[in-house]
């Protein structure tokens, strides 16, 4: 149960964990001509948390519905437990949380979890799933008359009403306020830390960074690097430029100095000016902080960073 | 996790029961859901009891064309009228927007047997048929003392159930073939001539000959003559002619609806 409490990211039991969902070589091309996945391969491993990172268009939804057996690809093989995931048996062990424009709006938040919980055989239990998504208080409550947070909480619960071995969410946090997605992202681990399996796609990079075990990161419908959050980080800073990817740092500070200047600056990688805010990559961060002080006395709101994992994000599927 | 390992094996042998439930608890919530959305539950019931009191008994209280009573006459097109609005806006309007926004999508990824779905939205339409027919009948003997023996009765009620079909696969079509906002527009388009050429505002023989021609491939005609037969008031073709009529236009409609669904799905 450490695992719950503690940083999970390190634990690097996916490689003797049994394999529970695979999409092999997948190809997905529309009928309009669009090819949405190219290649696509990835393995979900027993008790994991999976973040699917891309930018928009890159593939992750469609990832999500071929895994769910809402679409078939074009060429390659799914597999959900061994088994075609349109089978019965094995929507049975599913649960999917969706980027659902709204739900019948005049059903009770009770009703539509219970609703669900009817197309199972052995649900997880009522006050049980309440408190999972956090929902207590408004159960009585029309669908309609809900937040778009309290909305994506009954999506949640709605995805867990089986009790499922295995669960993809689609955005899950998007419209949550800070509690709620901390929340959501310890029900998660709870989930993992109980055997259960985790896909999950989000748009926030400190989402991934906080919760999955492994990091795929995808773009234009391929798969561009895969690891835990602190190889994908290092992985990403080595794109930037940087030789070693341990000393790499970013900083940012208010300063006169023009581009061509700070670049011959020694340690410095790469210098964005972004309003009147500059950005400096260094890969000898002290070397270079103490050449920037003495070439610019009214430098001022400085900050030194570890590159984020978005920092990462954007190195590997930019441009 | 004693009780849920124990609850298993009984869950299994009750697989039939589940199924069973699951299709009657979809039924239910989407008649709760159509009767709590007013917009459609007023308007659906509302229209043909309204239109029935002025123009059935209202206008033509007492009235009779040789042996045919105008308000039980009225009472079999304004019955097929109420029942036919039921099904396209029951199953049109709610399918296009739980299409459009993603939530059939969920449903499909759950276990619930896709059918399921179909049955529960087709049920609840002809739920909301059965009552709309209910009232008018009502009214009829109430206000206009129309006599209304217990076996008419009881076969316009079999005729709606039935008659709820044809018109619940045309609602779908359009909920495939139009965008979600422009649903009701549509079916408003579609349901209103097709109400008058088929000769439920306007006794059929009093149209013109060309609209009466046209009227055959209108399954509202053809489900309003199997009505009125209840009457004897059938005007023309045989009750064959009307059920192949009706048969007819589903496959037509299960067809464009089996097209379309899948030209969705490919390029979703």
């Amino acid at each position: 149960m450490s695992a719950v409490l503690g940083p999970i990211q390190s634990t690097p039991f996916t490689t003797n964990s049994p394999v529970v969902a695979s999409l092999s070589h997948i190809t997905k091309r529309y009928a309009n001509g669009v090819l949405a996945l190219d290649d696509l391969s990835l393995t979900l491993h027993r008790g994991e948390i999976v973040a699917l990172l891309g930018p928009n268009g890159a593939g992750k939804s469609t990832a999500v519905k071929l895994l769910m057996g809402l679409s078939a690809p074009t060429s390659g093989a799914v597999r959900i437990f061994d088994a075609d995931p349109r089978h019965a048996t094995t929507r049975l062990r599913t649960g999917v949380m969706l980027q659902v424009g709204k739900a019948p709006e005049m059903l009770r938040v009770r009703e539509h979890i219970n609703i669900f919980r009817g197309y199972y055989p052995d649900p997880m239990p009522y006050a049980d799933l309440v408190r999972a998504a956090g929902l207590e208080g408004i159960e009585s409550r029309m669908f309609g008359q809900l937040s778009g947070g309290q909305k994506q909480r009954v999506l949640f619960a709605l995805a867990l009403a089986g009790d499922p071995d295995l669960v993809f969410l689609d955005e899950p946090t998007v419209g949550l306020d800070i509690e709620a997605r901390r929340g959501m992202w310890a029900e998660i681990r709870s989930l993992a830390a109980r055997g259960k399996t985790v896909l999950l796609t989000t748009h926030y990079l400190e989402e991934a960074d906080a919760l999955a075990h492994r990091i795929i990161v995808i773009n234009k419908g391929r798969v561009i690097c895969e690891g835990t959050p602190a190889e994908v980080k290092s992985l990403g800073a080595a794109t930037t430029g940087a030789s070693t990817s341990r000393t790499l740092k970013i900083i940012r500070c208010v300063t006169d100095l023009s581009q061509t200047i700070l670049l011959a600056i020694p340690g410095v990688t790469a210098a964005e000016v972004s309003g009147n805010l500059t950005s400096i990559s260094s890969t000898e961060p002290e070397r270079s902080l103490r050449e920037l002080l003495a070439l610019d006395p009214n430098l001022h709101s400085l900050e030194v960073q570890s590159p984020a994992l978005e920092d990462a994000f954007l190195a590997l599927t930019g441009n | 996790m004693s009780t849920a390992a124990l609850a298993v094996p009984a869950a299994r042998s009750n697989s039939f029961a589940r199924t069973l439930r699951i299709f009657l608890t979809e039924a239910r919530f989407e008649f709760v859901r159509l009767l709590r959305t007013r917009a459609f539950s007023l308007a659906v019931i509302g229209f043909p009891v309204i239109f029935y009191l002025f123009f059935g008994l209202i206008m033509n209280r007492g009235e009779h064309v040789g042996s045919v009573s105008i308000a039980k006459y009225m009472l079999g097109s304004y019955a097929v009228f109420g029942m036919v609005g039921a099904a396209l806006f029951g199953i049109g309007g709610g399918l296009a927007s739980e299409f459009s926004t993603g939530w059939l999508e969920l449903k499909r990824a759950s276990p619930m047997p896709p059918f399921a779905y179909l049955v529960a939205k087709c049920c609840s339409a002809a739920a909301f048929g059965l009552v709309i027919v209910s009232i008018l009948t009502l009214m009829a003997i109430t206000i206009a003392h129309v006599s209304i023996t217990l076996p008419e009765y009881a076969q316009m009620m079999a005729l709606t159930l039935v008659g709820t079909i044809p018109f619940a696969c045309l609602g779908m079509v359009i909920a495939l073939l139009v965008p979600s906002n422009a649903t009701p527009g549509v079916i408003n388009m579609v349901y209103l001539p097709m109400s008058f050429c088929g000769g439920l505002w306007m006794p059929i023989m009093l149209l013109p000959h060309w609209l009466q021609k046209f009227a055959l491939v209108l399954p509202t005609y053809h489900l309003s003559q199997l009505v009125l037969g209840c009457f004897g008031y059938a005007t023309a073709g045989s009750p064959l002619s009307h059920w192949l009529g009706l048969l007819g236009f589903t496959l037509v409609m299960l067809g464009v609806a089996a097209i379309a669904y899948r030209r969705l799905e490919q390029n979703s």
